[in-house]
């Protein structure tokens, strides 16, 4: 009988062993990496908001600390660990008002609001399906695709919000036009460009002109099939991207001049993604069709004042090359330092590179999953 | 008029002609009386042991199987708190379940880590496809008239079966029962139900009447119906601590089958099966930061008729002919993604014909040769933009030959294939041609007949499926299939004291693996646009433990117990510059195990199973935020059979999840904590 007594303790004692919980994991704590310093004149540094890939929850936000140096990667959970399941689904855009940071999280159907200088969170404003953020006086304002939430119905067509930047509350809604995308303010209007995206038969075409005003829209100007970028130089231009429709329209660059709200000029140059800085728009192109399965990656400089394209690539081709899915840019309005990102395969971590005015590769560092969006931090008085 | 309509006429009066050919023959050859025929199309005779009593199990071995097979059948698999098989095969070795949770959450396995489009799931002989996505969710087969399920690494250890079972580089059998009549009684019923936590309600109703001396019918039909709801917990360590109530997780379903089993002749058999299923359930969706609600649904309708027919001729010669039609349905809505033409609403149509001949002669008493052949036409439908409207024509062939002597086995197999794509508009994916070779063995070293190694080498692929291939805005017309090569040493050894220690058993399994040309999503221009692409490796090397023990203790107490244990590292050798060079694969552990007893007592049975999964990691990089908790889970029942005025009847009371853990199986979709479930069935 001795043998049963040894397995009924060998039960007993796998039975304990099952019986301990499993431990809770902490909240995963900020990496500090050290790279180059920048002179600090007017701008502090940068934040960048990683997107991190649909349904795996891990937007996360990095900052580039100029005067130290540092780069201090997945800050949010540590500053935040009371906020349930992180910073969220897919982070769409990021703005900088006021001291507060504006993170845009499309798929946790919200805008967070955090101190700029805690990191902490302000508020959570909740807007469906949200997309792109600006700001014009006292006021941000949120394009998202959904109507549900904003205008209490089931049309296809998206709205931009208007979010008092004191009271972080939304204060008023227009509808525009289907998947809308990025949007600017100029003057008194807001501009907004509409994809119409789940509808590839049938994509939008159109710009929608909102009155900042009586906040209702007041035009829509036709540019091409299934826009996505817009932003506004110095001189009251719009440049406008449509992402084409990846088989026979190619993706392509246009000018909205707002004193006409007319197109007036057509670049031919492939879109992904562009970032106006003085007299400079720096526009990364990639021009894919489903057609050939091939893509060509460009980087062009665009002269926003005499609105000519040059010819050369405004990256070096040592550093072009070491990029396989050039993604975000931001350029330092100073230094003219070009930060670009590199989404890589999308679902490991990517890459923010950092090229001089001079071409010379200055730093490059690993990010979050799918790096996107860079905010400047200004110096506050 | 299209070309495809003049193939299906060609095809049909093929499936004619064969059929004539097959009643004509039969007769002939019928007279002749064989013996050669094995009740089973399994050449292996399966090893039973002793059964000990009628409480303990009745453990099933193929000791002189080439390739590593597990089986659970019987009382085995009812000791396993399973609803569906996806449940049981958490039990095997060398197996992951990506399981979405809940009742009607999604649930494929993957099997040595090669990916879950490389096992290929065969339903009482005849295998499930699913050309759209090469998916087959488990968690849709109940185990309520489920007999056995095999899983084997591999193959099956027989050269007689269809070319498709030969193919893949796992197989998984899914096999129903067989009715039994006592004397003098002529029909069985069994009724009965579960019921418990998630709102489950599940009816379930087997009837088996003797039609005639050897004909047979069966009908099974269930119904299924849960709200899905149940708790589970987000935390961190002085952090977030947040409970909330899975939502859309409500599924209704109802399957239904009915089996048509004759013995012809003395040498032939042939069954007819007719399968239904039609389910409606919300898709619960991953739960991230702020938005936890979600609101797409999912409907399938699927129904195929099989027929099978066997025989045996003048003891050299065995033929097995299998013919089959399946038609699916699937549809998706997102009220979220709203169009010009409303809310998203995605319709697939599916539908597969298949034929299959195989034959077997053996040519000397020790040799045997086979050759099968399989024919395929496959369809898809849908509702989507630029859709190509794809349809599929496979023709494979399996030419093989086994050689058996008293200590050794040896298998061989060269196994060919012809896939054509023919596409109604845009671009068809290539057409593809492939030779594979598999070489297996079996080796009886010492006198003991319960010892035996073995080892195999095969090579498989899987072809890209329509959703890769086709999908808008995804798909890649020119992708090749994906490959797969395997490398096998094991052993099993069975030991019989019949003592205090009744039976032990144990089998390991050595393995290495490569996948290369793997298909896997890559973004193109942005986020919204991937594409498909072959762009991978992996290597895999791994260990498979299983171990049972049957034990008779005093005062009529029975104890049995299992143990298996899994090894692997499976780490991505796709470039020596990538990040994520030799990084371990998302969602493979490198530790994982399991333990199942069940203890015996008169008519009581108390049963306690345990899963181990190790720490895995999310995503490519092994990083901090990719990393994934390991979870452990407690399962356990009570179970009663007897007599109730007369009738038999089984009653059990399950706790799952007894120290309700709360654990993801896929990142951010949350498993249940601890849940009930009560059942009883009574037999007529």
């Amino acid at each position: 009988m001795k043998i049963n007594y040894k397995y009924g303790r060998l039960l007993l004692l796998l039975a304990v062993a099952f019986t301990s919980c499993q431990e809770d994991a902490p909240s995963i704590e900020e990496e500090v990496i050290e790279l180059p310093s920048e002179t600090v004149v007017s701008v502090e540094g940068f934040y960048l908001l990683n997107e991190g890939n649909m349904s795996s929850n891990k937007a996360s936000l990095d900052y580039y600390d100029y005067a130290t140096g540092t780069y201090r990667r997945n800050i949010y959970s540590q500053a935040n660990p009371d906020a349930t399941l992180g910073l969220g689904d897919v982070g769409n855009d990021i703005g900088i008002y006021g001291n507060k940071i504006y993170a845009v999280i499309n798929n946790s159907n919200k805008v967070e609001v955090l101190d700029a200088t805690t990191e902490k969170r302000l508020a959570v404003i909740d807007v469906k399906n949200c997309r792109y953020i600006t700001f014009a006086s006292g006021k941000a304002y949120v394009s998202a695709y959904d109507g549900e939430v904003g205008v209490g119905d089931s049309s296809p067509n998206g709205f931009v919000s208007e979010i008092d930047t004191t009271a972080l509350k939304i204060t008023r809604t227009v509808r525009v036009g289907r998947q809308p995308e990025e949007i600017a303010v100029v003057g008194k209007k807001l501009y907004v460009a509409n994809s119409g995206g789940y509808n590839p038969d049938n994509y939008e075409k159109t710009v929608s002109v909102i009155d900042l005003e009586t906040f209702t829209k007041i035009k829509d100007i036709e540019v091409a099939v299934n826009l996505h970028r817009l932003k506004a130089d110095s001189d009251g231009d719009l440049y406008v991207s449509s992402r084409g429709d990846y088989y026979s329209i190619p993706s392509n660059l246009f000018v909205i001049d707002t004193k006409t709200d007319a197109v007036k000029k057509v670049f031919d140059v492939a879109c992904a993604n562009l970032t106006i800085v003085g007299d400079n728009a720096y526009v990364i192109g990639s021009d894919f069709s489903y057609t050939t399965f091939n893509f060509v990656i460009s980087y062009s400089l665009i002269n926003v004042r005499t609105e000519t394209l040059s010819t050369a690539s405004f990256l070096p081709k040592s550093v072009s090359d070491l990029i396989q899915t050039p993604y975000g840019i931001a350029v330092d309005p100073l230094s003219k330092n070009v930060y670009i990102t590199d989404a890589g395969d999308y679902v490991s971590p990517g890459k923010l590179y950092c090229v001089d005015a001079t071409g010379n590769l200055k730093f490059s560092v690993t990010t979050g999953d799918i790096p996107a969006h860079i905010a400047f931090k200004n110096k506050t008085k | 008029m299209r070309l495809c309509n003049i193939k299906h006429s060609y095809l049909l009066q093929g499936g004619l002609y064969l059929l004539v050919w097959i009643l004509l023959l039969n007769p002939i050859y019928a007279q002749e009386r064989s013996h050669v025929l094995s009740q089973e199309s399994d050449t292996l005779k399966p090893h039973h042991l002793s059964e000990v009593i009628l409480y303990t199990s009745k453990r099933e071995f193929k000791i002189d199987s080439p390739m590593p097979v597990q089986i659970l059948s019987g009382k085995q698999l009812e000791k396993l708190n399973s609803l569906s098989v996806a449940d049981a095969i958490r039990y095997f070795s060398g197996v992951q379940l990506k399981d979405y949770g809940g009742i009607g959450g999604l649930k494929t396995i993957n099997v040595r880590s090669l990916g879950s489009a490389h096992t290929a799931v065969f339903y009482d002989g005849m295998s499930i496809s699913n050309a759209q996505n090469g998916q087959v969710d488990l968690g849709r087969y109940s185990l309520d008239n489920i007999e056995a399920i095999e899983l084997y690494n591999g193959q099956k250890s027989t050269i007689f079966q269809p070319a498709r079972g030969f193919f893949a580089s796992n197989t998984l059998y899914l096999r129903t029962k067989l009715p039994q009549f006592k004397e003098h009684k002529n029909t069985n019923i069994r009724i009965g139900l579960k019921s418990g936590s998630f709102g489950l309600v599940n009816p379930a109703m087997l009837f088996e009447q003797k039609l005639a001396e050897k004909i047979s019918l069966t009908v099974s039909t269930e119904w299924t119906k849960a709200d899905g709801h149940y708790k589970y917990r987000y935390q961190k360590l002085n952090g977030y601590d947040t409970t909330a109530v899975r939502q859309n997780g409500d599924i209704e379903a109802i399957r239904s089958e009915l089996t048509l089993h004759a013995q012809v002749s003395e040498t032939a058999k042939a069954t007819f099966k007719a399968y239904f299923y039609d389910s409606d359930r919300g898709l619960p969706g991953a739960i991230v930061a702020n938005n936890y609600e979600h609101v797409q649904r999912q409907s399938d309708r699927n129904f195929f008729v099989q027929g099978s027919f066997q025989n045996s001729y003048a003891k050299k010669f065995e033929l097995l002919a299998n013919l089959k039609f399946s038609n699916d349905f699937s549809r998706y809505i997102d009220p979220d993604y709203k169009t010009l033409e409303g809310v998203m609403d995605n319709k697939y149509y599916q539908k597969e014909f298949y034929a299959s001949l195989a034959n077997l002669y053996h040519i000397t008493k020790w040799w045997k040769a086979s050759l099968a052949t399989d024919f395929s036409i496959n369809t898809l439908d849908a509702n989507l933009y630029r859709f190509p409207y794809p349809t599929r024509y496979s023709y494979l062939g399996a030419l093989s030959s086994e050689m058996t002597w008293d200590r050794l086995d040896i298998q061989a197999n060269l196994l060919g294939t012809y896939v054509d794509e023919q596409v109604k508009e845009y671009q068809q994916g290539d057409s593809q041609r492939i030779f594979c070779p598999v070489l297996s063995a079996s080796y009886q070293p010492f006198n003991d007949k319960n010892f035996r190694i073995r080892a195999f080498y095969k090579e498989s692929f899987r072809m890209p499926t329509f959703n890769d291939l086709y999908y808008t805005f995804i798909g890649n017309s020119s992708l090749k299939p994906e490959f797969t090569t395997q490398y096998n040493f094991g052993s099993t050894y069975i030991i019989e004291p019949a003592k205090v220690l009744q039976t032990a058993s144990f089998q390991a399994d050595l393995y290495y693996n490569r996948v290369k040309d793997k298909i896997i999503a890559m973004p193109s221009a942005n986020l919204f646009r991937w594409t498909m692409v072959n762009l991978g490796e992996v290597e895999i090397k791994g260990i498979d433990i299983n171990t049972n023990f049957v034990f008779k203790l005093p005062a009529q107490l029975f104890l049995d117990i299992g143990i298996s244990y899994t090894y692997q590292k499976a780490i991505d050798i796709t470039s020596p510059t990538g990040t994520t060079y030799k990084d371990q694969i998302p969602y493979t552990p490198e530790n994982s195990g399991t333990l199942t007893s069940s203890l015996n007592w008169k008519n009581w049975q108390i049963n306690y199973s345990f899963i181990y999964t190790g720490a895995r990691y999310s995503q490519k990089a092994n990083i901090p935020v990719n990393y994934v908790q390991p979870w452990y889970t407690s399962d356990m029942a009570l179970v009663w059979t007897g007599k109730l005025l007369n009738i038999p009847v089984k009653t059990g009371v399950e706790v799952n999840n007894f120290f309700n853990q709360y654990y993801d199986v896929v990142l951010n979709f949350p498993m249940p904590g601890r849940n009930y479930r009560f059942n009883i069935s009574f037999n007529f």
